[in-house]
């Protein structure tokens, strides 16, 4: 099964309640393979294409509010026109999920993989304080089992979920086991779980109100205050990460995605030259995995973060490691994709050889 | 066992999916496999490859730079891989098309003229097949009976009727595969 095809698939398992999006390559399959099997005669699930990626991200406003689970995919030129969007939902506290399958930029770029959406994705993207939780499979299996993951976390914090892939990732097919079928929630249950959303007021209780607006500055820091801490809280309970080799490591790669699997095959080849080589990937884009790269810098003796791009998780890596070991960057562009051979190369010119 | 193959051709000889069978056929066999295609603008009426791994561990890196065996089907293609066959490794390739041989000395080099026994059977479509029978003599990483299972997985059920018209390819494709040049394994 494709990459993509799997984030269909596990979408309708996990219960979603409705999909929508805008074709764009590399990551059109979602949508076909939603259309392909038609959840809304089986689960109830609504698969809408919208006429844009606008309309997908307010249409996502929508049925988040109403405390659904509501998703919608897209790739870099169209997660670029969703940033208003989403800092609207980040701003309503509003629960969903958006799958960006990376492709190169700037503009409207090329159809090939790439990873240079990273602050994008982290930072914000959009106006405002605020942070997406981000996710980064870097299998098949990965992007069928994130799904479900990113709702739960999305739920838990009332906040946007991303999954950050790539055209790589979107576009292998690899073994996938796929989890049994949930139900979607009740009405009730939606009324139990999410008491914050629009479903209708009862005589029971004041009515809710999902907005973004606050003109009150001082009202407004303390949401602002709010929201912090609610980030916070994520970077101490929600990091998650991999580590491949590292107990003995003497050099560090830093991966994420793609470049985490091209990295996987550096570390061997590395070894088999005799250089021993450690991986840790960030499975958390953001929770970022700062403390473990922290504690990694106190053993080797200099990290390469691998990216495709032109150096974007490079600079978290150094806030990490603060000045304690070399860290650089390596990393092919434009959707050209860096082999293990290059990484290996990179490593001893830039870090053992530098 | 670990085998990473790249298989390189024009758009529409059955390249990817050709690729998707031999992978079915892995999961058949229980192992862990990853397809990897070229779908960038290339595909679009020009040349399609996809990288296949089969493996008895986790794959690492789907994209690779070196292939333990590469299977082309075009001039284009022979041009970009002949230079990344691992040394010792196997390049099997069709003859029709072709205007520059494969020079290297130190790979396997197997022949077989599928477009020209496609021909034979009256059915171009079986091209690939008899690909994957020459292959598959020459690397017998799969079982049959696993080719058929996956074979049945990756054709859409209206197609079933064409599973022994298939099947008679790969077994063809055994018989007519011959060897150009053998280096000697060490």
């Amino acid at each position: 099964m494709k990459g993509n095809e799997a984030i269909a698939e596990a979408a309708i398992r996990c219960g979603v309640d409705g999909y929508f999006g805008y074709p764009i390559t590399p990551q059109s399959e979602i949508m076909e393979t939603l259309m392909l099997l038609r959840p809304w005669e089986t689960t109830g699930m609504v698969v809408l294409q919208a006429e844009s990626e606008i309309a997908s991200i307010n249409m996502v406003y929508g049925g988040a509010g109403c405390g659904k689970k509501v998703m919608t995919t897209s790739s870099s030129p169209g997660v670029s026109l969703m940033q208003e969007g989403l800092t609207y939902l980040a701003g309503a506290e509003l629960p969903c999920v958006v799958v960006n399958v990376v492709r190169g930029g700037p503009g409207l770029g090329t159809i090939q993989p790439a990873q240079s959406d990273y602050f994008q994705s982290t930072k914000g993207g959009g106006h405002g304080d605020y942070n997406l939780i981000v996710l980064a499979p870097s299998s098949v299996q990965e992007m069928a089992d994130f799904v479900e993951l990113a709702f739960d976390l999305a739920f838990k914090y009332r906040n946007p979920a991303m999954i950050l892939t790539d055209g790589m990732i979107g576009q292998m097919m690899e073994k996938v086991e796929m989890k049994p079928f949930k139900p979607r929630w009740t009405n009730e249950e939606i009324e139990q779980l999410s008491p914050w959303s629009t479903t209708g007021k009862s005589a029971a209780r004041e009515r809710n109100i999902i907005t973004s607006v606050e003109l009150d500055p001082l009202a407004f820091e303390t949401f602002n205050k709010k929201l912090q801490a609610k980030y916070r809280k994520m970077e101490q309970e929600e990091v998650r990460f991999e580590t491949f080799e590292c107990d003995d490591a003497e050099y560090l790669l830093v991966a994420y995605g793609s470049s985490a699997r091209i990295c996987q095959k550096s570390v061997q080849l590395l070894r088999a030259k005799g250089i021993k080589a450690g991986l840790l990937r960030p499975i958390t884009l953001f929770p970022f995995p700062t403390k473990q790269i922290a504690e990694l810098a106190g053993q080797v003796k200099g990290i390469l973060s691998v990216e495709l791009s032109a150096g974007q998780m490079v600079e978290d890596v150094r806030l990490a490691v603060n000045g304690k070991v070399k860290v650089e960057h390596y990393g092919r562009m434009g959707g050209m994709v860096h082999s293990p051979e290059e990484v290996v190369e990179a490593l001893e010119k830039k870090i053992i050889g530098g | 066992m670990n085998e990473e193959i790249i298989i390189a051709g024009f758009g529409g000889q059955g390249v990817l999916s050709m690729g998707k069978i031999l992978a079915y056929s892995g999961v058949m066999q229980d192992m862990e496999v990853s397809w990897m295609p070229s779908y960038g603008p290339e595909m679009r009426g020009g040349t399609a490859n996809v990288t296949v791994i089969l493996s008895d561990s986790r794959i690492s890196s789907p994209i690779l730079k070196k292939y333990d065996t590469a299977i082309i089907l075009n001039q284009q293609s022979m041009d970009k891989f002949e230079k990344s066959i691992k040394p010792g490794g196997l390049l099997l390739y069709d003859g029709n098309g072709i205007t520059r041989h494969p020079e290297r000395t130190d790979i396997n080099i197997c022949r077989v003229d599928a477009a020209e026994e496609a021909s034979k059977m009256n059915s171009s479509k079986t091209f690939n097949m008899i690909v994957l029978g020459a292959y598959l003599k020459l690397r017998p990483i799969v079982t049959m009976d696993n080719v058929m299972e996956g074979l049945k997985k990756s054709l859409p059920e209206r197609h079933h009727h064409l599973l022994p018209l298939n099947r008679d390819a790969i077994v063809r494709g055994t018989e007519i595969v011959k060897s150009v040049h053998e280096v000697s394994a060490s």
